[in-house]
């Protein structure tokens, strides 16, 4: 199953200053064909920012610009759109990322407990990262497997029916 | 002497069972199939939703039509050596015998025990028979059939007036009667429509169109291509929530299938009509499950709701008129065309048509997805389909309609499920999350968490709800720490009036639902954690 995907705080933490560096120096070229495909039209803003998003990790500021002027938006409809989405990032995201469901289900049979666990293990509160960018906890509203509820996805793989102890051994695996 | 009956393994690769290892499952079946050169004898099928999650991985042995539950991967050369064993026995004598297998950890589920027994699977028909992946298998069981004979045999007239006589109304929540919005749109002048299938998804604790959408893609392909024979669309959206990859997945396939197959495209069956599908992802923003939000988010713009009228029917996607359904609502479509409109109208109530396809979830012994008429009662659901609260626990409440809906207080569980009578009790059918609540839940807690979702989810494009889910989450959260006065109790339920009755879209009106139907119904616990009213004083130290 591909990874998925989960809310981005505003806070995603460390920038890693050389992914940046590099970044300014593309041209985005991945983006050429479903630019193409959908004739720049401004309407498939949302499909490119996915796409962009699923290629580079996260939607940095020239990333942003790239998609404004492919498409002739002004840029601040293009971060406009973006920003009102909870799905997109516009800092790099963590190396690691633990996401705690807390859909209705989840939440009725024990996400809270999985959270607070959690906060205290890697001493940061839900929504933030790590400050040397190793993990980020987040948090989705309901990946809808709630048949397996209390849900926990670490790095994209989704681990069902999950206590306090299965997840902090989880989290502890990844050797941060 | 006869073959043997096929033998066929149906592993259910839906996002449920997949968190319980099925594909590991699926990995080692076929390699033990292959090793002991079975592979024309024994068929792997990756098939969608089989039913109960909860109890996953699950897997279907036919022709026995035996499932079997918490099926591992290490399990898989022992189910293999039976399957041939039963075999070698039949070759000697002739004589059938039922499989004498269960997995190490797991169990064999009695397809008689209720939660089996009273489903009616009509939109669920295919989902769990066949292989999603492959338009072939859809194809035999008849799929694009009934498009097909839409287009060849019936006028789009024909075709609204079917679905209308069949009594089908919208399952994305508000049940609004499918045919009259349908003949809505067909009326609308214009040669250029649109037909867009929400499978936005939003309310936690539901999954019933992820699971259609990855068991029995076609199914909603095919509805989606019928509506707009029947309307005179010739372009369509099928608009997914980006949470949802499995069924992204097998959806993008399913298109290009169908495409290829010439099912979808340009004058299909050598008419003059055309119908083609396009997939759009969304990114994350609850309030796009709202019509007019989802027709911004499809036109790349962020997506706030706007007033109706105009209704989409007038001015959709586009500016163009546009007919919206719900996934459930389309995979009605396929079986009514089939069986006619009044087979359709035969099952369910008075006022609520067809069977409708729940996601049954939290504090139950069996959970997952089943379906049943409408009109079944929520006592049948949840105490003797789900088997009730795990051992030692009591149902309080089921909630239902998610963010948008209510708590059911177990007092009411006789209630037969329909439109009428859920909303009458303060709750709404929704698009079918059922999330059970046993004795334990804090109901005022539960209403915080609904509040501080849509708080979360409020697009901010209008005041009631943008300032006033953020001041009744305080108010709650002032409950929950004890420190709410009467006065604080008061104006919570003021203020849920006032956001609902002045709230721009359904996000904002349906928001104070589950606080006002929690005071209605667990008041005492609002009460019980009012800050004390300091006594008068007597002079006399404690």
């Amino acid at each position: 199953m591909p990874g998925v995907p989960s809310a981005c705080s505003a806070d995603s933490g460390a920038e890693v200053g050389g992914e940046i560096a590099a970044e300014k120096e593309q041209s985005f070229e991945a983006l050429e064909s479903i630019l193409r495909q959908h004739q720049r039209s401004p309407a498939s803003l949302i499909e490119v920012l996915n796409l962009a998003q699923e290629t580079y990790r996260y939607l940095s500021d020239d990333l942003l610009r790239h998609v404004a002027r492919n498409l002739e938006l002004p840029f601040s409809q293009v971060f406009g759109t973006a920003s009102f989405y909870h799905l997109f990032c516009f800092k790099a995201p963590a190396r690691h990322s633990c996401t705690v469901c807390t859909g209705t289900a989840c939440s009725v049979i024990g996400a809270d407990r999985l959270v607070e666990a959690l906060e205290q293990e890697l001493g940061i509160r839900l929504g933030r990262s790590k400050a040397d960018g190793s993990i980020g906890l987040g948090s989705v509203r309901c990946l809808g497997t709630c048949g397996a509820a209390p849900l926990v996805v670490i790095d994209g793989l989704v681990a069902k029916q999950q206590t306090v102890a299965s997840v902090l051994e989880a989290v502890r695996s990844l050797r941060l | 002497m006869t073959p043997p009956a096929p033998l066929c393994l149906r592993c259910c690769t839906s996002a449920g069972c997949l968190a319980s290892g099925a594909a590991e499952l699926r990995e080692a079946l076929q390699r033990t199939v292959s090793r002991l050169e079975l592979a024309d004898r024994v068929e792997i099928r990756g098939v969608g939703c089989l039913g109960p999650c909860s109890q996953g991985a699950l897997l279907a042995v036919d022709p026995d039509g035996v499932i079997f539950a918490g099926v591992r991967a290490e399990d898989a050369a022992g189910l293999i050596a039976a399957l041939v064993h039963r075999s070698v026995l039949e070759a000697t004598d002739g004589q059938w015998r039922p499989l004498a297998w269960t997995p190490a950890t797991g169990e064999r589920l009695d397809t008689r025990r209720p939660f089996f027994a009273h489903q009616r699977r009509v939109v669920l028909e295919n989902c769990g028979l066949i292989d999603p992946e492959r338009i072939e298998a859809a194809i035999e069981r008849g799929a694009y059939d009934q498009l097909r004979r839409a287009v060849q045999d019936l006028s789009p007239v024909q075709v609204v007036e079917t679905i209308r006589c069949s009594g089908l109304r919208g399952r994305g929540g508000a049940g609004y009667p499918t045919g009259l919005k349908w003949a809505t749109v067909a009326k609308m002048p214009g040669d250029h429509k649109v037909v867009v299938c929400n499978a936005d998804e939003g309310d936690p604790g539901a999954f019933m169109d992820r699971s259609v959408l990855e068991g029995d893609p076609h199914r909603v392909l095919e509805g989606m291509a019928i509506a707009a024979f029947a309307v005179g669309a010739s372009r369509g959206f099928l608009y997914i929530r980006a949470e949802y990859t499995l069924a992204i997945s097998n959806l993008r396939r399913a298109i290009e299938q169908a495409n290829r197959h010439r099912l979808l495209g340009q004058s299909l069956f050598d008419s003059g009509f055309d119908f083609s599908v396009e997939l759009r992802v969304g990114a994350g923003a609850y309030v796009c499950g709202e019509e007019t939000a989802l027709i911004h988010s499809i036109e790349g713009k962020r997506g706030t709701p706007r007033p109706r009228p105009p209704y989409p029917a007038e001015q959709g996607v586009g500016g163009l008129p546009t007919l919206i359904n719900n996934v459930e609502t389309f995979a009605n479509v396929v079986p009514i065309l089939r069986e006619g409109a009044d087979w359709y109208a035969a099952i369910g109530t008075t006022s609520s048509k067809g069977t409708k396809v729940f996601s049954l979830t939290g504090h139950v012994r069996w959970g997952g997805l089943l379906e049943v008429p409408m009109g079944t009662s929520l006592s049948m659901i949840v105490e003797e389909m789900g088997g009730g609260a795990p051992e030692g626990f009591t149902i309080k409440a089921v909630q239902t309609g998610g963010p948008s809906g209510g708590c059911v207080p177990a007092s009411e569980l006789d209630t037969a499920v329909d439109y009428a009578s859920l909303q009458a009790l303060g709750t709404i059918m929704g698009s079918g999350g059922m999330v059970v609540m046993d004795h334990t839940t804090d109901m005022v807690g539960i209403a915080a968490f609904f509040m501080e979702f849509c708080r979360d989810e409020s697009c901010g494009k209008c005041v009631p709800c943008r300032a006033g889910t953020v001041q009744l989450h305080g108010l709650l959260q002032k409950h929950l720490a004890g420190d709410a006065t009467a006065e604080d109790l008061a104006q919570l339920e003021a203020l849920c009036h006032m956001v609902k009755d002045t709230s721009l879209c359904g996000l904002g009106q349906s928001a104070p639902k589950p606080v006002l139907s929690t005071l209605r119904f667990f008041r005492d616990e609002y009460v019980a954690r009012l800050k004390p009213v300091a006594a008068p004083s007597t002079g006399v130290a404690p």
